[in-house]
């Protein structure tokens, strides 16, 4: 396993066409604190235009050769971050410290994650940092219901952004919000107003492997259960099942007693590997017999990060907590199913 | 790569981290691995299912009338197993779940 902690940091920003991930990006890169990375966009359908805006940071921009991003040339991404990073070797170019990849608008941005956290050669590399989706206030609910892409867009992200509230109503957006917590509660929504600077740290820095911030961060994630508890789970019952994002939902679990780690290692892959495709997003602080401090997971679909040690847990709240973001998975299924399994190794899991 | 036997080495899978940051000697890791194949064959044995170690490098996943399959890690065994089996290994299942919970009852 390669330490994830001083490898290159890759973000991924994506959003519906038109949602302004260009725009974002032109003004993330504005910022000094971003003048070593490097971006990779590619050509294809609006990126024509996002190329000429981004022109300010040509020296940095590699040009992907083919069309879609996400789903036809996987192995082209792979190729292009191989050449960067051989290019960066030779000096060739600035040694740039952090990667973007701008995705295109109807993307399924899971590909591109994949080939991040999969691909021997590059997470060797590279490691994923935040994902942030772009979604725009004025057309942004209608995309979450009827472009399955723009659902899983948001539900994976770990940063979302709200572009064009400067022309959408106070009620258009307060709805967007409500439906972007009910997608994925882990993810703060950011409202960006236009023509200012964005400063990286609130989307790009702060992560899970940035040391200063990690026990923020998973805080964060935890944050769901409160909003929960306030009665937030009950908001949506009335959704038309047919929405794309209504079939999405975010659930959190609880144990007390500390989890086996093989057990649940267990239980996580087969779990991933009969159902990866509906497990948009799993992020937990878990509470493991072996490990004194608590151990971070967290995988996108069929991917799952190498396990990180917190040196100590962020309050006096010993307890398992996994969010869990599903598209169609049954919670009362899941943790019925983990329960079970969760004996394997250890004593009986109570539920808290 | 094993010169005697000329397996390749696999790339790590994350269920192989050490939930032990202070302990990773090689006996620590070949214990692990050990209670790994114990834990699972719980699992596969709810199929007529069993993992074995091999040469610590692999593992076998085989049926009662021998047929086996290698896998490098926990993530390949579902595959494997379904492949033997011809049929879905789906932790969801609420005949599976029942299984795993009648069999926490009799142990």
């Amino acid at each position: 396993m390669t330490d994830q902690t001083t490898s290159i940091p890759v973000n991924v920003i994506t959003g519906f066409l038109g949602s302004g991930k260009t725009s974002l990006l032109r003004r993330l890169l504005a910022s000094p604190a971003l003048a070593d990375t490097a971006v990779l966009v590619n050509e294809f359908g609006e990126v024509g235009l996002d190329h000429h805006l981004l022109q300010r940071v040509d020296d940095e921009i590699v040009l992907l050769q083919s069309g879609c991003l996400c789903c036809t040339i996987r192995g082209d991404l792979s190729t292009a971050m191989r050449k960067l990073y051989a290019r960066r070797e030779k000096g060739e170019i600035q040694p740039f410290r952090r990667l973007v990849v701008e995705t295109t608008g109807l993307a399924d941005p899971v590909p591109i994650l994949s080939t991040v956290m999969a691909e021997p050669v590059l997470r060797y590399h590279f490691r994923l940092g935040n994902v942030v989706t772009t979604v725009d206030a004025v057309n942004g609910l209608l995309h979450l219901e009827r472009q399955p892409e723009s659902a899983k867009q948001a539900a994976v992200a770990d940063r979302l952004v709200i572009t064009k509230t400067d022309i959408a109503g106070g009620s258009e957006i307060a709805e967007l919000r409500r439906r972007l917590s009910r997608l994925n509660p882990a993810a703060p929504q950011l409202e960006i107003a236009p023509n200012v600077l964005v400063h990286p740290d609130s989307l790009l820095t702060r992560d899970l492997y940035d040391l200063a911030g990690r026990a923020e961060e998973v805080r964060r994630w935890l944050a769901i259960e409160s909003d929960r508890a306030a009665g937030g789970s009950h908001q949506h019952r009335h959704d038309d099942v047919n929405r794309h994002d209504a079939q999405i939902h975010a659930f959190c679990l609880r144990f007390a007693q500390p989890l086996d780690w093989t057990a649940f290692g267990i239980w996580l892959t087969m779990l991933l590997h009969s159902h990866g495709t509906d497990v948009l997003r799993v992020k937990g602080m878990l509470n493991v017999a072996t490990s004194s401090g608590p151990v971070v997971v967290h995988g996108v679909q069929h991917l799952v990060h190498p396990p990180e040690h917190l040196p100590q847990w962020p309050d006096d709240d010993h307890s398992s907590r996994i969010v869990f973001i599903v598209r169609g998975l049954s919670r009362a299924a899941i943790e019925r199913s983990l329960n079970a399994f969760g004996r394997l190794g250890a004593p009986a899991l109570e539920r808290v | 790569m094993c010169s005697l036997c000329g397996v390749l080495g696999a790339e790590g899978d994350w269920t192989e981290a050490s939930t032990m940051p202070s302990l990773n000697r090689l006996g620590t890791r070949r214990a692990q691995r050990l209670h790994r194949v114990q834990v699972v064959n719980v699992v596969l044995g709810q199929f007529g299912l069993s993992l074995r170690d091999w040469q610590g490098a692999q593992f076998q996943v085989s049926n009662r009338t021998g047929r086996t399959e290698f896998v490098d890690n926990l993530s390949q065994v579902w595959r494997a197993a379904e492949r033997i089996l011809g049929r879905a290994c789906d932790p969801l299942d609420p005949s599976v779940i029942t299984r795993m919970e009648r069999l926490e009852r009799t142990d």
